[in-house]
């Protein structure tokens, strides 16, 4: 698998001015290079807007936007946008072209040779869980949803862009074909190394797939930071509300078992055997929700692998968890 | 017609074939130019539409308006300019297409989906090779659909220009009035009526090889 290097993406006091609103105010922040980074926001937010710029679907009005340092203003919009994966919500797959010509695009566009347009294209239809044996020759038309989606991603990757723009690809597909998607946007992403902006409404998946959120409001960015940041400590008013009223147990979702402060002085065996075992690799959500449903306070981690006994989760352990982020 | 006479004289059809084949060429040959002229100017006007769309209105006007115009009288008026010639059939013919061609032209450019334009233009391709390479594609069932029936309009109309000397099968039918035979008019008619027939069958073949993915179960 060749490997993308991702590349840093800077927004330097980026505004975009409409005639009658600015959409855009003032952005500014920084993607590292190979994370993840989530627009999120109220719909007017400018988070769409902010993406397209990237990519010069929209110009900027002032600012500068940079990857790796280059601003992207220096340069052509059409080889520009050959370097940087795009995805957007109605996927956009080419009708009257076959699963495997719609991956090809962009390397096609480049003038790769034939045949490496068509090894990487089998390639990345595997990558996305798409058997290439089964739909390379398939038009858009014969798949569903999620799998036109996948095609999408095969897509943007095709031509190992050092980033890629994703535009609320999943907003259209079911929740259950979404989780698996996110997952393996996630798998995907840490193998090839892309940086990644995408954009979606929905905090979850934000705090889910995201290294950092980017919230923003009205044009303006209100809090930029890691998701555990974010839910602990919440910038104002509006973002606490934005991540809603459960944040406490969604940053739960984010722990794990074996990174909680365990009571290793417990014997196993002196463990209510009533208590369910947990992996190290359990989020603490998932563990209160176990721990509560069998009715103990307390439960023995054991290591992933091995099944070694590394000690006692307890409720008032979580509890202390919870209230050290107010 | 001549009584006593009936109405389809077989002998007759089997020794003039040399004279219906020729006709038939001759009808071929004034629907292919018209459609393929008419095409071609509905082509770029309809680019220019897609630029400038303002020129829309003026373009479906004048169009229109030559559309309505009566066959037998545009024929007529052509002649004192143009004679009893191909070029005054031509021009009529070319003038009856491009109604009809314009409008499933720009309406097949237009109905590609907004997404897919998007798509293509965040992936990396110029103006031009995205209207050759994904729009001008996409549109090609909508267009045929637009060249079949200036095709079958065209051949029914072809019949008419036998007025000023062309006409194809409409010559046969011309003649078959003059001398009140049933049978060269029936030919003629019946001649005509098989060559739209076949020629829509032939179009919907090249729209299906050229759109293979319209076919797809969906």
């Amino acid at each position: 698998m060749p490997n993308a290097r991702g590349a840093t993406v800077e927004f330097r006091d980026v505004t975009k001015q409409y005639a009658d609103q600015v959409a855009v105010d003032g952005l500014s922040f920084t993607v590292p290079a190979g994370k993840i980074c989530i627009l999120v926001g109220p719909s007017g937010s400018g988070k769409t807007t902010s993406l397209k710029m990237v990519n010069r679907l929209i110009e900027p009005t002032s600012g500068a936007i940079l990857i790796d340092g280059t601003d992207v203003l220096q340069e052509d919009p059409v080889q520009l946008r050959r370097r940087i994966g795009y995805v957007i919500q109605q996927v956009g797959l080419f009708p009257h072209q076959t699963i495997e010509e719609n991956v090809g695009t962009v390397p096609r566009l480049l003038g790769w040779p034939k045949d490496r347009i068509r090894s990487r294209s089998i390639e990345l239809l595997a990558l996305v869980g798409l058997d290439p044996k089964r739909y390379a020759a398939r038009y858009p038309a014969q798949l569903s949803g999620g799998e036109r989606q996948r095609a999408g991603v095969a897509r943007a990757l095709a031509a190992d862009p050092p980033v890629m723009l994703m535009d609320e690809p999943f907003g259209a597909v079911d929740p259950i074909v979404r989780d698996r998607l996110q997952a393996e946007l996630l798998r995907i992403q840490r193998d090839q190394g892309t940086t990644v902006l995408f954009v979606t409404h929905d905090i979850d998946e934000a705090i889910r797939l995201g290294d950092r959120i980017a919230i923003m409001k009205d044009g303006k960015l209100v809090q930029y930071a890691p998701p555990g940041e974010l839910l602990a400590h919440p910038a104002n008013e509006f973002v606490a509300q934005f991540v809603g009223s459960d944040r406490g147990l969604k940053r739960l979702g984010l722990l794990t078992a074996g990174g909680a402060d365990l009571d290793s002085g417990i014997e196993r065996a002196g463990v209510d055997p009533r208590a369910p075992e947990l992996k190290a690799s359990t989020t603490l959500r998932d563990a209160l929700a176990l721990m509560l449903e069998r009715g103990v306070q307390q439960a023995p981690v054991v290591d992933d692998n091995d099944g070694r006994y590394l000690g006692v989760l307890t409720l008032a352990k979580i509890s202390k968890m919870l209230g050290s982020q107010a | 017609m001549t009584e006593g006479e009936p109405l389809i004289r077989w002998d007759w059809i089997g020794s003039h074939l040399d004279e219906i084949g020729f006709r038939l060429l001759q009808h071929v040959e004034l629907t292919a130019i018209a459609v393929t002229v008419g095409f071609i100017i509905a082509f770029v006007l309809s680019l220019l539409i897609l630029r400038i769309p303002r020129i829309e209105g003026p373009v479906t006007w004048v169009t229109g308006t030559l559309y309505t115009i009566p066959s037998l009288a545009l024929f007529a008026l052509l002649i004192p300019y143009t004679g009893l010639t191909l070029l005054s059939a031509e021009i009529g013919l070319v003038s009856y297409t491009l109604l009809i061609l314009i409008r499933n032209i720009v309406r097949g450019i237009r109905d590609v989906p907004a997404d897919v334009i998007e798509a293509a233009t965040g992936m990396g391709y110029d103006n031009s090779d995205r209207f050759w390479r994904v729009e001008v594609p996409l549109a090609t069932a909508v267009i045929i659909a637009g060249v079949r029936v200036a095709t079958i309009s065209t051949i029914g109309l072809v019949t008419v220009t036998a007025l000023i000397g062309q006409g194809g099968f409409g010559f046969l039918i011309l003649i078959g009035i003059q001398r009140f035979f049933s049978t060269e008019l029936i030919v003629g008619a019946v001649c005509s009526v098989s060559l739209a027939i076949f020629a829509d069958a032939m179009l919907v073949l090249l729209q299906r090889r050229l759109t293979p993915w319209t076919r797809v179960a969906g």
